[in-house]
């Protein structure tokens, strides 16, 4: 995993609450074996006006030329509920987005975007509202700064915090499968203890 | 003499799983059982190979095709080349890596969460994952089961253990007893009504009150199903005699003195009396009448004698915003019955209902209306979640019941309820569904999904529309 330490970029508004993961990767695109191809079909259904996905929808967000380039994803509450799919925050990454910030996340994608390396920052409503008004009103880049846990954009400061270890990973790119298997030896006294029925 | 401090069955299961808990780390769980299917296990397996991994414990490990199988036929092509593709790679991945498959018209193929359950693989007292969010379906059991993402299930194939912040706690009492012709289905919808869609997020939510209590084995996996719906990491009920005498004798499940002792450890994983949740929830079970969806997601749903709401009856700012957007999707007008809407596809299927019980129930009320077909201009299907409740079902005659109704009679798989096989919706169908989830899309671009227990269902399906049974 990519480490994570600073990120500045365009911030696009989605004023949407409840997106699901149906919406951010239809189920028809999961069919792949790989980890790559999903950016393409990001929010599908609301980016084309066809099933093919051959004719644009003018009016999506996302597919406003003012916010070309975005890769910051600025949401509503609950984003990312509904299925476990971890081709949604691999779509969001394919797609450009380094960072998601929203009221609040599903949990399972909430987990899924620290494991990909896709940072999801918690702000308060009101927080949250002043950067609605800000990215609508006009083009608008923040900087988000990890190590310091705070989104600034010229005065404005907005503090967030993660989880002890998910910061650590993030900022590390920490290999988590070969951390954990450095506990091999506690793993097996454990199991050594487990109960047979189990 | 150690004192320790009231537990809830969550605390009770976590401090049975925790392997490490090291200061600046989010704490270690075991997980005693994997469930894996063909979607959300390719890019894991891939993974592994690339650091030259093993999967740590094989036996602990199961894998179904069940996501996007085709319900007509068995063979693997069947349901497209996408489709064809990742079941193969299933296949052979569960090859090289020594897991058992129960692959294409194996008699213990099925859905991941409908054959965990009648297999035996789902104990109580465990810690069960699976790439889906359905997974919570095996707290009916008091096993702390959630869905996780496809690093996740490369973290437990390497090392059978994953990394768990500690959820909030949530208590549901559901009081009393429900009235006649009440479903699983619609105590859970009923819940999520209350909570709303995001209501638990954050927590691990245990159901119980008389009600719960009274519940078969299937109606509690219907409950616990649907715990994602409104957020929720994992719903847990707990484990009491009806719980062991679906387990004893299952094929997996621990058999003799080793069954014995199991149950004695299982009897200790009740929430202690004074234990305390950081939220409560109380419903009255008599007050609890059937449930339609009427937007696009499960917690907008209203009783079958109740109407469409208008977004002025939310105060809500989001709530409201949700009901227009959602009225708009579905085509429905604030103050119209929800008797009188009509539908012209019927799903009867999915990990929330398609086992034995909720077929039995969707085949009595296809015999209360004596006779009488599916109307015109509806297509009806029925899907059962295995290859064994198909089976039972058919040596109970349940498939000539519909069939003679005019009901499609498929094969076991996932289906409609995401449609990621060739059952999918049309642009502007309106469904009555006994699944789990009600998105824009989710059946199929542009369609229009009610999600309803497996006897509404069938009622919508002779109807053509939706049904206040109770009241006739």
């Amino acid at each position: 995993m990519e480490k994570f330490n600073t990120h500045t970029g365009l911030v696009v508004p989605l004023d949407i609450a409840n997106v699901d993961t149906d919406q951010i990767i239809p189920k028809q695109f999961l069919q792949k074996t790989e980890r790559v191809g999903f950016g393409v079909h990001l929010f599908h259904d609301s980016r084309y006006l066809d099933h093919a996905g051959t004719q644009v929808n003018p009016d999506f967000i996302l597919n406003k030329v003012e916010y070309k380039g975005a890769s910051i994803l600025l949401a509503r509450e609950n984003f990312g509920c509904g299925s476990s799919r971890e081709h949604a925050p691999w779509a969001l990454q394919e797609f450009g987005f380094k960072v998601i910030i929203a009221p609040s996340f599903a949990d399972i994608f909430y987990s899924n975007c620290i494991n990909v390396g896709l940072l999801p920052i918690k702000l308060n409503e009101a927080e949250i509202e002043q950067l609605f008004q800000l990215s609508t009103d006009a083009q608008l880049t923040l900087k988000i700064d990890l190590p310091n846990n705070v989104v600034t954009c010229g005065e404005l400061s907005f503090k967030f915090s993660l989880n002890e270890f998910q910061q650590y990973s993030l900022e590390n790119g920490v290999d988590s499968v070969g951390w954990t298997l450095d506990k091999l030896n506690t793993i097996k006294a454990f199991e050594a203890k487990m109960p047979a029925w189990q | 003499m150690t004192i320790t401090n009231p537990q809830t069955m969550y605390e009770k299961l976590w401090q049975n799983h925790l392997v490490e808990d090291a200061k600046g780390q989010t704490p270690l769980l075991y997980v005693d059982r994997h469930l894996i299917h063909e979607v959300t296990s390719p890019q894991a397996f891939a993974s592994l190979r690339l650091h030259n991994r093993p999967v740590r414990h094989p036996e602990r490990t199961i894998a179904t095709m069940d996501h996007n199988i085709s319900t007509r036929s068995i063979k693997i092509d069947a349901a497209g080349e996408g489709a064809a593709n990742q079941l193969r790679a299933l296949a052979i991945n569960c090859k090289d890596f020594g897991i058992e498959l129960f692959d294409m018209g194996h008699k213990n193929q099925g859905i991941a969460h409908v054959i965990g359950p009648e297999l035996g693989l789902t104990l109580p007292g465990t810690i069960i994952v699976c790439g889906d969010s359905h997974t919570a379906t095996h707290g009916a059991f008091g096993a702390l089961a959630f869905g996780i993402g496809t690093s996740e299930v490369e973290h437990v194939f390497a090392t059978q253990t994953l990394r768990q912040n500690k959820a909030k706690t949530m208590k549901i009492e559901v009081k009393g007893h429900v009235g006649a012709g009440i479903s699983a289905k619609d105590i859970i919808l009923a819940i999520i009504g209350k909570t709303g869609s995001a209501g638990a997020t954050g927590y691990v939510v245990e159901y119980c009150g008389e009600a719960i209590e009274a519940l078969s084995m299937e109606e509690r996996m219907t409950v616990c199903n649907m715990s994602i719906e409104f957020g929720a990491k994992a719903g847990l009920i707990a484990p009491d005699q009806t719980t062991f005498d679906y387990v004893e004798g299952k094929e997996y499940a621990p058999k003799g003195e080793v069954f014995s002792q199991a149950v004695a450890d299982w009897k200790n994983l009740k929430s202690d009396a004074d234990a305390t949740f950081d939220t409560v929830i109380t419903l009255t079970a008599k007050d609890i009448k059937a449930q339609v969806t009427w937007g696009t997601n499960p917690g907008q749903v209203v009783s079958v004698d109740g109407i469409v709401p208008s977004p002025d009856d939310f105060s809500d700012p989001t709530e409201k915003e949700s009901c227009i957007k959602a009225l708009k999707y579905m085509d429905l007008t604030p103050g119209t019955k929800m008797t009188d809407i009509h539908v012209n596809k019927v799903f009867i299927g999915s990990c929330t209902n398609s086992r034995i019980e909720d077929l039995r129930a969707a085949a009595g009320v296809v015999q209360q209306y004596q006779g009488q077909q599916v109307i015109e201009g509806v297509d009806a299907i029925i899907v059962p979640g295995s290859y064994r409740v198909k089976e039972q079902a058919e040596s109970e005659g349940l498939d000539k019941i519909f069939t003679a109704a005019g009901f499609e009679w498929r094969l076991p798989g996932c289906s409609m309820c995401l449609g990621m096989n060739d059952d999918v919706l049309e642009e502007g169908d309106r469904c009555a569904s006994t699944s789990n989830r009600n998105f824009e899309g989710r059946q199929g671009r542009g369609s229009r999904t009610h999600l309803v227990s497996p006897e509404m269902a069938a009622a919508a399906a002779i109807t053509g529309h939706f049904v206040d049974l109770n009241s006739q």
